[in-house]
């Protein structure tokens, strides 16, 4: 494992440079434990106080300090990626290692419906469901209806590779060894999908905090608990860019580019390493 | 030729499916919605004058009647289904009593015409590029747009166009940030409003591309790369065929087949980010509409938006996989 690790940050600078920026993201969003201030209050700094050396980020037109504001927000946001790739994991995992295994119609019907999750239009049902819960739609109500959305592209990936591990020598002797299905799905080539499994979490993670974000800004979730989304929500409804406050707007999305960017470089390059070809390429060999 | 049909019928059962649950599930979630829409046009109407209770309860009879709300849902989903077939989805709020669908037909042009144009360029620009690079691989020139492209496509739609707002909106305003076409110019075919609908495209259009250009560009990258190692490549590199060639009908062309179906299968995505583009800068598309009825409560039309988005995407993808034999010779052969 940590050889493996240890390769990739050597030999790979995509690895490393995502791996620097989402280990500064990820500390930056620790230290809302630590933070002095509640982030639900407001006026309790000089509103409209640019980046100084007391106030990191300068304040909000709320009376926030941006810096602890924006640490609570990311964490919000990762745990709700965290939550949103984990859930859709499982099913995409299900899926597409039963699809692979067991074949047939079993795999005809759940690609069919696996189609049609592709191909529903996202943004549109997801305002829909905002229509319903109106201000109940909260973190975790959203993640779970992501979830149900953010599986299939990885269900068709991990049953192509299940396809394959199914005519492989390790599973027939299992079989004949009397296995359950189960059994050998989740020990034996559960193993072999682990690495796209992480590629794809990532990947799961960056498309899930960037429908919070769009969703938020919108004032479609609940705008009183603070993510990258309601940041940007209050400073728009602020008008901070017309104010001058410009702070209020650059600074998070420098913040969530580099997120974005941190997530999608350690994608790439975990994919890149499961293959083995372009590994050697990249080696010099 | 059988494998085409049989190819088709496959589509074409897909394209049914998605349309039915698509819309079922619109239905469903909006009916589970706890907004009365006989109420909200009731206080709509009743907040600009003072009624009789008579005249308001009179009202609520009509418009209970109008909306079919008074029937179990399960005969309201079984008449909903007989009337999106005829196009009739019920007057819609925010511009009572024009119908939902007239509203809705309106916006229509303005997103098609955004999604279609930008996802053209996209896709012939990501993965000429795309392919080229893959063709070239140690061009100083080539490594750099993929630099680029892997740094553009992690960002999503709404943050791109956000930055492209402040940039070009804030910080150096030469391009319109807002509306469809300039007030100043009357809609119709004259010079003047065609050149102020362009202008007023750019920035939709470029945020949509540079988003989208990146997956095009290193998906094609990546299968081109993999592709030029093959022997008949080399074979052909060694019998003299002109470079050009090699690269556009025995490369690309090979390559592009799995980029149609991607196509496809993006076209989703691709219309969530074009609805959520039209936000931002104001164009009166379908995205707009979309999100005004929502903050309006307007039932009809967010039901009316969803379901035709569900049909018009669905429908996109049909057409698209239909252009999948055309480059594929084997489906056509056999």
């Amino acid at each position: 494992m940590f050889t493996v690790l240890h390769d990739l940050v050597r030999y790979n600078i995509e690895f490393a440079i995502g791996l620097g920026l989402m280990t500064a993201i990820v500390i930056f969003a620790g230290l809302s434990f630590v933070s002095p201030v509640d982030p639900t209050m407001v006026y309790l700094a000089i509103p409209d106080q640019p980046p100084s050396a007391e106030n990191w980020f300068g304040t909000n037109s709320r009376g926030q300090d941006l810096f602890w504001q924006l640490t609570f927000a990311f964490r919000n946001s990762l745990v709700f990626g965290f939550t949103v790739a984990i859930l859709s994991r499982i099913i995409s995992i299900a899926v597409g290692l039963t699809s692979g295994y067991v074949g047939g119609w079993v795999d005809r019907s759940l690609m069919f419906v696996n189609d049609i999750f592709v191909a529903i239009p996202i943004f549109p049902v997801l305002v829909l469901f905002y229509f319903v819960f109106r201000d109940d739609l909260d973190s975790f109500r959203l993640a779970l209806i992501m979830a149900c959305f953010g599986w299939p592209f990885d269900a068709r990936l991990i049953r192509s590779v299940a396809m394959g591990l199914k005519h492989r020598e390790f599973t027939r002797h299992a079989v004949f060894a009397g296995m359950s299905t189960r059994k050998i799905l989740f020990e034996e080539h559960l193993p072999y999908v682990m690495p796209i499994i992480f590629s794809t979490f990532m990947n799961n993670m960056l498309w899930s905090i960037g429908f919070e974000v769009t969703l938020a800004v919108l004032g479609f979730t609940d705008i009183n608990e603070p993510t990258v989304g309601t940041v940007l929500y209050w400073a728009n409804s602020h008008s901070a860019m017309v104010v001058g406050v410009w702070w209020w707007v650059v600074i998070p999305i420098i913040l969530v580019v580099m997120t974005f960017l941190g997530l999608f470089l350690l994608a790439v390059s975990t994919n890149e390493y499961i293959d083995p070809r372009s590994r050697l390429r990249r080696m010099g060999a | 030729m059988t494998d085409y049909i049989w190819f088709l019928a496959k589509r074409a059962a897909l394209l049914v499916a998605v349309i039915f649950f698509g819309v079922s599930a619109a239905f469903f979630i909006t009916h589970l919605s706890p907004i009365d829409p006989v109420e909200t046009a009731l206080g709509r109407i009743s907040s600009q004058a003072s009624f009789s209770p008579q005249a308001i309860a009179e009202m609520r009879q009509t418009l209970t009647e109008l909306y079919g709300t008074d029937a179990p849902v399960l005969s309201q989903y079984g008449n909903f289904w007989r009337r999106l077939l005829v196009g009739d989805l019920g007057p819609s709020l925010i511009a009572f009593p024009t119908p939902a669908m007239t509203l809705v037909m309106q916006a229509m042009p303005w997103t098609v015409a955004l999604l279609v144009i930008s996802t053209l360029i996209t896709f012939v620009l990501g993965n000429l590029l795309g392919g080229l690079a893959g063709y070239n691989q140690n061009n100083a020139l080539f490594k750099s747009l993929g630099m680029l492209a892997i740094s553009l496509q992690p960002i999503p739609y709404y943050v791109v166009a956000f930055i492209l707002l402040i940039l070009f909106g804030f910080v150096w305003p030469v391009l319109p940030i807002s509306g469809g076409y300039a007030m100043t110019v009357t809609p119709g075919l004259n010079l003047p409003f065609v050149l102020s609908v362009l202008n007023h495209a750019i920035l939709p259009a470029l945020s949509l591309v540079l988003v989208g250009f990146g997956s095009w560009f290193l998906g094609m990258r990546a299968l081109v790369s993999n592709i030029v190692t093959e022997d008949y490549v080399t074979y052909a590199e060694l019998a003299g065929v002109r470079k050009s060639t090699i690269v556009g009908s025995y490369v690309m062309r090979n390559a592009l087949i799995p980029q149609i179906t991607g196509l496809a299968m993006t076209l989703g995505t691709v219309f969530s980010g074009t609805v959520i583009t039209e936000e931002v800068f104001n164009y009166p598309g379908l995205g707009s509409l979309l999100i005004d009825a929502v903050f309006e409560g307007d039932y009809a039309l967010v039901l009316a938006v969803s379901s035709i988005s569900v049909v018009a995407v669905a429908g996109a993808i049909f057409v698209v996989d239909l252009l999948y034999p055309l480059l594929d010779p084997r489906i056509r052969s056999e």
